[in-house]
């Protein structure tokens, strides 16, 4: 007959921890930072189906790295909770917040318990405000914990290093064009500080955008406007009024 | 709080569950209460009067579909309300108008409002206009119970058709029959019989989104000469109809500045030939 080890509680988390930390340390990062006009986030990422950062509702969205099945599952339950919660009561009682503390919770629960496997994914739940200075960014990890963050953040594979090159070069209040290229600089740096050129077709690029005029902030930026958004060097001044120009073109993805 | 104050505060396992992309399939298994075909029903026939929407017509054009309503709302011989709006944008490529208990009938928007979005939001795609025309049909079937006790809801469905590049009107009778109306103009509610037979002597098939609106205001105009339940434009109180354009561009709603302009001509013509354009013999 066996006896069963005894497993101390540190023991058991710090396992469980482990193995949801690699399980998101092995997928590319995501970077989330705000600019004049909102928040943008930029992942690397191929597939033009399968997203990383979607629409939650209004003013909301929602970013995340790790497992696809988790994260997506999640994503499906934020959206639920958001329209349940706007249809209810009314859609400017639907809050980054609110929504956060609901996936706080989950993932905490899940974590914890021993009969669920923690979920191997990072989360970033982001509010767009009427002003600048009322952008909400909240991360979120696989145990539950929560952050308030504020102007950028970084999650996935090289968070650390990105986190360190992003208090370097970002600024509060840049356009969009520049605040685009800052991400996409540091999301092409790798561990060793070499530099690896990444092309829009391997990006997946959205903003909440406070100035679009709709109620339904979300918009992801792609084709041509991407493309030009990254070709543009830091001379061109004409960033901003070309961008709004094009809003009608790509709001229907 | 009910969406997370079941149980730990965690999301419920049903906000989890993959599989429907449909908000009113999610409501039925979480929160039936919510939805509009799950409350009980009046034990009787329902005799108190309760506000009902009258008129609105929609026109196509080529490149779009204009939808316009009247703004009165109804109680038995009384006014319930002036300035009602009973045409609302659905999503950003069609929209939806009422006729019939205005109480339900809004709910009913609401709900197939959250309803589109929610699809679009799951599944990264807007959903066809067909499919959006089907949602509609099984909300009015959900409303059945309620219309066989007098609290019918008639909704007048149009979009623009993303795929076939063309707008489109859809209208409905109580228990859910649809019809893609291919005449290119309809009309539904209490004043619809009048605006019809304006809608059918000034419609042609290439009029543009401004000549399209001003039809629609014009048969808005003939319903209200013979209906007392269809309010004419409100000159002293600056109360128009309201009038929605959807094109590839998306759905924009007139402002009253521009719906104005129009009524404004109309009445002034009217002053002059008071039953409207006439309408050649042969």
């Amino acid at each position: 007959m066996t006896t069963p080890f005894y497993v101390s509680p540190q023991q058991a988390m710090a396992d469980r921890a482990d193995y949801a930390r690699k399980g998101i340390a092995r997928g590319r990062s995501v970077v989330v930072l705000t600019y004049a006009d909102g928040i943008l986030f930029v992942a690397e990422n191929p597939s033009r189906a399968l997203h990383k950062m979607s629409e939650i509702y209004d003013r909301i969205a929602f970013a995340a790295v790790g497992k696809y099945n988790e994260f997506e599952n999640l994503r499906i339950g934020g959206v639920r909770y958001a329209d349940i919660r706007g249809y209810s009561y009314a859609r400017h009682d639907v809050t980054a917040r609110g929504l956060a503390n609901v996936y706080a919770q989950t993932l905490g629960t899940i974590f914890s318990s021993g009969g669920e496997k923690p979920y191997e994914v990072e989360l970033i739940v982001a509010e767009v405000g009427a002003a600048p200075g009322d952008d909400q960014i909240y991360r979120l990890t696989y145990d539950g914990s929560i952050a308030d963050e504020q102007h950028y953040v970084a999650m996935g594979g090289n968070a650390d290093q990105i986190t360190e090159q992003l208090k370097r070069t970002h600024r509060e209040g840049l356009p969009l064009g520049e605040a685009l290229r800052v991400a996409v600089d540091v999301l092409g740096r790798d561990g060793s500080g070499e530099k690896r050129t990444i092309t829009a077709a391997q990006l997946e690029v959205a903003v909440l955008d406070r100035t679009r005029t709709q109620d339904r902030k979300f918009k992801r930026i792609v084709g041509t406007q991407l493309a030009r958004l990254l070709g543009e060097g830091a001379t061109a001044a004409g960033v901003e009024a070309e961008s709004d120009a094009e809003d009608g073109d790509s709001s229907a993805e | 709080m009910e969406a997370n104050t079941r149980g730990t505060g965690r999301l419920p396992a049903a906000f989890l569950t993959p599989g429907s992309s449909s908000f009113t399939e999610f409501l039925a298994d979480y929160q039936p209460e919510l939805l509009p075909s799950r409350r009980g029903l009046p034990a009787t026939p329902v005799t108190v009067e309760a506000p009902h929407g009258t008129t609105i017509v929609a026109v196509t054009f080529p490149g779009g579909v204009v939808m316009a309503g009247d703004r009165r709302a109804t109680m038995g011989n009384l006014i319930a309300q002036r300035d009602i709006e009973k045409v609302f944008p659905a999503d950003e490529y069609s929209c939806v108008g009422i006729a019939g208990t205005a109480g339900l009938a809004v709910e009913m928007v609401k709900l197939f409002q959250v309803e589109l979005e929610h699809y679009e939001k799951i599944e990264g795609t807007t959903m066809s206009l067909e499919g959006k025309a089907n949602r509609l049909t099984q909300m009015i079937r959900g409303n059945l119970p309620m219309a066989m006790q007098g609290l019918a809801v008639v909704p007048l469905f149009a979009g623009y058709d993303l795929d076939a590049g063309v707008g489109r009107i859809y209208s409905y009778d109580i228990t859910g029959g649809r019809s893609d109306e291919q005449q290119g103009y309809t009309s539904v509610g209490s004043g619809s019989l009048f605006a019809r037979g304006a809608l059918k002597k000034l419609y042609r098939d290439d009029l543009n989104a401004d000549q399209a609106v001003t039809v629609c205001v014009q048969a808005l105009y003939d319903a209200a000469d013979d209906d007392s339940a269809t309010g004419g434009p409100d000159l002293s109180r600056k109360i128009f109809p309201i009038v929605t354009v959807v094109t590839d561009e998306g759905l924009s709603r007139w402002t009253d500045e521009q719906v104005g302009a129009v009524v404004r001509t109309i009445v002034d013509a009217r002053l002059v030939r008071p039953d409207g354009p006439n309408a050649p013999l042969n």
